[in-house]
Order: C-alpha cells, then structure tokens, then sequence
C-alpha cells in the first residue's frame, strides 16, 4: 500500500531530523521584547554582511529567554539571551546547576521608558514621580494608619494636572519594564512624598515600606497590561484619558498619536538619557554562552558585530532606531573580544 | 408542539357567530402564525447580521491590508566607485566582501546627491538625510548584493530602484501627512517637500511589490522591505509533514476503528477520547509539543518539522471524525455484495468502501489541514515567533529543520511591531491567509460536489 510507504517514509524523515539537529549552522537568540528590535535589527545587518546564516531571534520576555538560556549546553538551547535587566543571582545558580557556568554578559545601551498619552487628550505633559506615587499606590499612610488610596483624578494628586480620572496603562509584573517603573517611578515618588519615611516611623523595616510603595492599586484606575506596548497603544486609542507607559523606541515611532510628558521636568530623549538628567531608564543586556563559542558557528563574530561602533555607537542604525548607546562601549567591545565572564574569573 | 388544540367535544374551534370552518382563523392560530412570522424574521435578522459583519470585516481586512501590495520605489542612478568598493583592483570577490554595507552609504548618498541636483530641484536637505531618511535601509544590501554577485560592474553607473523608507512609503500612502510628522524623528516637512518635487520627475514611483509575496521578514529598522514569502514556505513544509502524517495515521485509524474492530468498552474508551481530543484547545498542543519534541527528542528549536508534528496532533481527531462518517455513509450492502462475491474483509474495505469514502476523506483531511494552516497558538510555544522567517530555506531538509515561521505567527508578530507600517502589513498578510483558506475550502467543496455519491 502506498500508505505504508508513505509512512514509511514520513518515520525515515523524523529519524533522519533528530540525527542532523546535532548540527546547526545560525545563532539562537531568545528573550526580552524590548530587545528584539534591536537583536533584530543586528541580525539582519550580520546577515547582510557575513556569510553565516541570519540568527534567529525570538521573544518571549527577559525571563522567559533567561530560562531557557540556564536549561543546559548544548546545540538544542539557546545561545544567547536577550534581557531588559541584570541578571539575577538566583538564574545564576539556576544555571550553574544546569552546567551553564561561563556567562558573557554585554550592555548594549540604555532604554528610555515614556509616559504619553493621546495625542488630542488632556494636557498630561509634565508628571513627576511624586503624581505617579500618589495615584497609583494601594495604600498610602495617613495618621500612622495605611488607608487605601482614594485618589480618584489626577488633579487630587496634583493640581497642575488635568481634572480627569486616572486610567493607567502600565507593564504587566512579566516585563522587565514593570520592575524599573515600579523602582524610578513608585518608589522615588513614595520618598519625594515623604510617605516612606511616614511608614518607617509607623514601625514598618525598609523592606516592608519598599514593598508598599511599589504596590499598586487594583480597584481598576490601573490596568497591567500583559501584551506588547501595541495593546497599551490600542487601550489608550480608544481612552482619551488613559496614559501609557512605553519605551522611547515605541513613542518615537508612534509620535503621530501619542504625545508624551516629561518626568522630573526633563523631556525625554536619547540625550537626556544618555546624560542620565532624564530619570526613567534602564540598560539593557545580552547574555552570551561561552560555551557554544567555536561550536555554533559565527557566534562570537555576531556578538562583536552588535557592539561594532557601526551597529551600537552613537550614529549606527540601533541609536536611529532609539536605543541610547553606552557611553562605555569600547570597554564592552573589549569584553567581548577576549570573552570575559561574569565573576571576574574565565 | 404543546399547543395542539384540544378542547374536548369539538376538534374545531367555533366562533361567536356559530359558523365553523376548518379555516376559520382564531386568536390562537393568529398567534402561532406570528410567532413563526417572528421567528422567520429573528432568522432573516441574524443572517443579516452575519453577513453584515462578514462584509464589515472583509472591508477592513481589504482596506488596510491592500495598502501592503504596494510599495514606493526611489529609482537613482549609482556610480560603483573602484576606490571604495575594490581598492586593489583585483576584483577579489574576498576584498569586495570586506566592504560592509556601512561601505555603500556614501554612494548612495552621491547618488542621490547628483538625482536631485541633475533634476534641478531645490532642496535644504543635506545629501546624509536624503539617503539615509529617505532610502530604505535595505537598499544598501541591495548594492552591495549587487556588486557582489557582478564585480565587473564596478566603475560602471547602474540604474536601481530601491525601496524608500517605510514614512516616505506612508506618506504616498497617506499615512504619515505634514501634521502627523510633528515630533517624528525619521523624518521632517523638509524632506517632504523634496519628495513632493521627486514625485513629479517620477523619480519616487508607488507600485505593485511582488517581494511582499516572495519576500522574507525584514528587522524594525526597515518594514518596507518585510515579505510573507519566507514564512509561506514555512506553513507549506508544516502541511506537508501535517498531510504526510496525519492522512495515513488517521485513516487507517478510522478503517480499522470503523470496520475491523471489535464493538467493546476499549474502543467505546477510545471512540470517546478521540471526540475529545477534537475539542482540547491547541495550546495544549504547544505545550505537549515543546515538552516532547523540543525538550524530549531534541527536535531543533522553530522547526517547521515540529510545528508539523504538533498540528498533526491537532489535526489527526479532525480527520479520523470525517472519515469515520464517511465510511459510515458507505451503504453495508456494499460491503456484503463484495463480501457475497468472495472478497475478503480486506478486499472488502480497500476495493470497494474506501475509495467510495475517498471524496468524504479528502474533504475532512483538507478542512482539517486548512484549520492547522490558520492555527497560531502552538506555534507560539516551540519559538515560531519573533524575527525568525529571515533565510528562505535552499533545500528540502533546511526547509523541514531550519528555524522558520508560519503566515499565522507571522502575521501576529507584525502586529506586534511598533512601527505602524508594520501594522498594515500584518493586514495584508490576512489577506493572503485568507486566499489560501477559502482556495482550500473551495477545493473541498468542489471534490464533495463531485464526486460525493448519495445513496
């Protein structure tokens, strides 16, 4: 019957496929969506300009790709991760315990996280952590008590700003964004407050007060949004008086609806933030498997290539695009080029 | 079917003047026949409704997908200077290679340059902006390609047309206008204006873009350059493993379910699992198939052979349903005539049940394949999303093994990308899904009305 053979045949296929996934010839990226622009853009370039084969990026988010990158050697996992923080300690172990010890960590630049709204909306163009703090928390302390907030308009938080009703669009708790919103935003404002200092007085560690101040609200004015910032551009579409947070890359191409306000009084930009005035950034990584370098051909030739002066410097096409190069990338070059791991030993 | 009128005596009901007829309408037959009126009109109502929406959503999907078929093109005339592209002279194809595409910035630069001062046209914008905002970012590639694959050319001048950049497609497109540029970066009213006086020397042209068709996915920087091609081929490899697989599996699954087994507990156990199995979303699907064949058997990471494996999963319940009714359908008289003749219970099936069950098979096993074809949600789980369909695969193994992605996962990634010309291209990547869909559906209309045969 044709249909043994076909099956046959389709068995003899599968076989076949597992004997040459031994062998594969273009480098795995995995991780943070907010380096996958800039991971991609990389890899078309190298493409271009290299005769390997263009490297694969997926995304999936900072710890999704870390995951997979701690789950062993070998050609079957992952080469390098993408990631929008550090790496923690405990994905270190985890690593370590898979046998992935050397780690060759690369910042390729920093990242402006914005604040903007609809473009025709209120007049939201100037916050300050403060504003953010006092709109979004769970509970503020008041009288040596925590109450729950009651804010219900921007303008009870702060008079300058619009009498509407608060409706935020923040990250979700899986984007690595969430966690530099919640430490530059929530928390500076909760100190700017004083109300961090209100709750140690009430007897809470600094911990405990850390904590409280970076809890927001459920009662709906705050809404996580666990996509991708297009689904923040989608709710704010149909929300005049929502506010989004975004990173500058997203905003700087979205500039026709969206405006955005500035925080701490500066406007952001790739020269703010490369300055640092402008407060709200964070750097941005790869994490590269020493390991697979020699075994995964054009491996360590990609990773020189995403922080060539061409690619990562100030006038290359990843800057255009919006991420604000790293002051210190000479050094990073020179990291990479000798294959430096994270702990100092090699 | 309550109200059947039963009130005793008479069977027809008599009106106050005493007359009777069997026609006589009485309140009770007024409203019954009301209620069907109603009920035909809730009919005509909800079938309107469907098929407003269908037109709502053929519309849309239309009008802002066919957006994607076209693209502008910035026709210049680029001098391949010897100095920068072959120092030696040589034509050493390995020192020609050694010139980046950052290499060919400055001449397209000059060639814009000279484009713009030959027409005459006056312009602040600096030769950097003109190529570097206006040009797509590919169409250095496109050069060095060139040079490439024909080093005699260097020191000729050649004719391009390259792609322009995604805010000069948008605007020909409509899409980005004087006042939505405000605080736009990538470009400004200046070089607008200096498009405005190319387009009418016919330098900056929109046309039909074949290499949306043909094309591979192209990074953030340059969506005017990204194509569904790579990632067709991609669904095409996974049906091919889905067809291989699932057909043979799940008919002779189904013959010998339907025709050989023995009627007991097992196979009711089984008949109802494989039900069920129809209905398990195909998440579910993802997670078995990252758990087994990526993590298990090491099958390579975003292969469309483990993307084909995971929908045949999906798809094996599907097909086994159809063909089981289709040998169902098959009248027993057909078997016992076979059977009274000699025939064996094998000769029985595959002489004569199964290819009058053929035209029920293949329908099933089409719209089970155009229903994987459509699937995104597995895909998402073995790493089919994100910049992934950039190789369009050489030979028929790379295009089984090597990382690919589908026209579904495609399609959601592009939505996903912050620039807006992505987003139109999300939407004419619906529009070829959909070709493919309903040709699929059409084809198995076609062979039922063909060659079904009712007894």
């Amino acid at each position: 019957m044709s249909f043994v053979k076909l099956t046959t045949s389709a068995l003899a296929l599968t076989a076949l496929a597992a004997t040459t996934a031994s062998a594969r010839d273009q480098v795995q990226v995995a991780g943070s969506s907010t380096v996958l622009p800039y991971a991609s853009i990389v890899a078309e370039a190298f493409g271009e300009n290299f005769e390997f084969p263009t490297p694969v990026v997926e995304s999936g988010g900072s710890s999704a790709g870390l995951k997979r990158f701690c789950e062993g050697v070998g050609v079957n996992t992952i080469d390098i991760a993408n990631a929008s923080r550090k790496i923690r300690e405990k994905e270190i172990a985890a690593c370590a315990e898979n046998g992935v010890t050397d780690i060759i960590e690369v910042r390729i630049g920093y990242d402006g996280i914005v604040f903007a709204s609809q473009q025709a909306g209120p007049a939201f163009t100037e916050f300050e952590p403060s504003d953010w703090y006092l709109a979004l928390a769970a509970e503020r302390p008041a009288d040596g008590e925590m109450v729950a907030n009651s804010a219900q308009q921007w303008s009870d938080v702060n008079g300058d700003l619009p009498a509407v009703d608060i409706s935020a669009f923040i990250p979700g708790t899986k984007h690595g964004t969430r966690e530099v919103f919640e430490e530059k935003v929530l928390l500076q404002g909760c100190e700017d407050t004083g109300a961090m200092a209100a709750m140690m007085d009430m007897g809470m560690d600094e911990d405990a007060a850390e904590e409280a101040c970076m809890a927001v609200r459920t009662d709906g004015k705050s809404v996580d949004i666990d996509g991708d910032y297009t689904e923040t551009l989608a709710r704010i579409d149909s929300n005049t008086n929502g506010i989004g947070v975004f990173g500058l890359a997203f905003y700087e191409n979205n500039t026709d609806k969206l405006k955005v306000a500035t925080m701490g009084a500066v406007q952001p930009s790739t020269e703010t933030i490369a300055s640092g005035e402008y407060p709200v950034s964070r750097p941005l990584f790869f994490y590269i498997k020493k390991a697979h370098i020699g075994v995964i051909p054009g491996l360590k030739e990609f990773a020189e290539f995403f922080v060539n002066d061409e690619i990562a410097g100030p006038d290359g096409p990843l800057a255009e695009y919006g991420l604000v190069s790293d002051p210190e990338l000479s050094e990073t070059q020179s990291a990479v080029s000798d294959e430096k791991v994270m702990g100092g030993s090699s | 079917m309550t109200d059947i009128p039963n009130s005793g005596a008479s069977p027809i009901p008599v009106g106050s003047t005493g007359r009777s007829s069997i026609l006589a309408v009485d309140d009770r037959t007024r409203r019954r026949n009301r209620a069907e009126a109603r009920f035909k009109m809730y009919g005509v109502a909800a079938i309107s409704l469907g098929i407003l929406m269908l037109l709502i959503l053929l519309t849309t999907i239309i009008g802002r997908g066919v957006g994607a078929y076209q693209q502008t093109f910035i026709s210049l005339d680029v001098t391949l200077e010897e100095e920068r592209l072959d120092k030696n002279g040589n034509r050493d194809l390995a020192d020609i290679r050694k010139v980046s595409t950052f290499g060919y910035g400055p001449l397209l630069r000059d060639a814009f340059e000279q484009k713009v001062a030959e027409l005459g046209l006056v312009t602040e914008v600096s030769a950097k902006d003109m190529a570097d905002d206006l040009l797509s970012a590919g169409a250095r590639a496109e050069l060095r390609d060139f040079v490439i694959s024909n080093p005699d050319q260097i020191g000729e001048t050649e004719s391009f047309e390259f792609l322009a950049a995604s805010r000069v497609d948008g605007y020909l497109k409509g899409r980005v206008s004087r006042d939505t540029i405000a605080n736009d970066k990538k470009i400004n009213v200046a070089q607008l204006d200096l498009v405005d006086q190319l387009m009418e020397q016919n330098v900056i042209e929109k046309r039909f873009n074949m290499a949306f068709i043909t094309g591979s996915d192209a990074s953030d920087a340059r969506p005017e350059a990204a194509g569904m091609g790579t990632s067709m081929l991609g669904s095409l490899f996974m049906m091919l493993v889905v067809l291989v697989l699932s057909l043979p599996i799940g008919v002779a699954a189904s013959i010998y379910l339907e025709e050989f087994a023995p009627k007991n507990w097992l196979t009711d156990i089984i008949e109802v699992n494989i039900s069920n199995l129809a209905a398990v979303p195909s998440i579910v699907f993802g997670i078995l198939g990252l758990a087994v064949f990526i993590n298990y058997m090491h099958l390579p990471n975003s292969a469309p052979l483990v993307g084909g494996l995971v929908l045949t999963l999906m798809t094996l319940p599907t097909i086994i349903i159809s063909t089981r009714a289709s040998l169902k359908a098959v009248p027993p008289s057909i078997r016992d005539a076979a059977l009274g003749v000699g025939a064996s219970k094998m000769q029985s099936v595959f002489h004569h049940v199964l290819p009058l069950a053929a035209p029920g098979i293949l329908t099933g096993t089409i719209i089970g394949l155009a229903q994987a074809l459509g699937e995104t949600a597995p895909l998402l789980l073995i790493g089919m999303v994100g910049f992934i369909a950039s190789n369009p695969p050489d030979s028929v193994a790379s295009g089984l093994l090597d990382p690919n992605s589908a026209m579904p996962a495609q399609i959601y990634e592009w939505a996903k990308r912050a620039d807006p010309a992505f987003y139109e291209r999300a939407w004419g990547g619906i529009i070829i899904l959909l070709v493919f869909l309903v040709t699929m559906n059409t084809i198995a209309v076609i062979l039922r009305r063909r060659f079904e045969r009712r007894w």
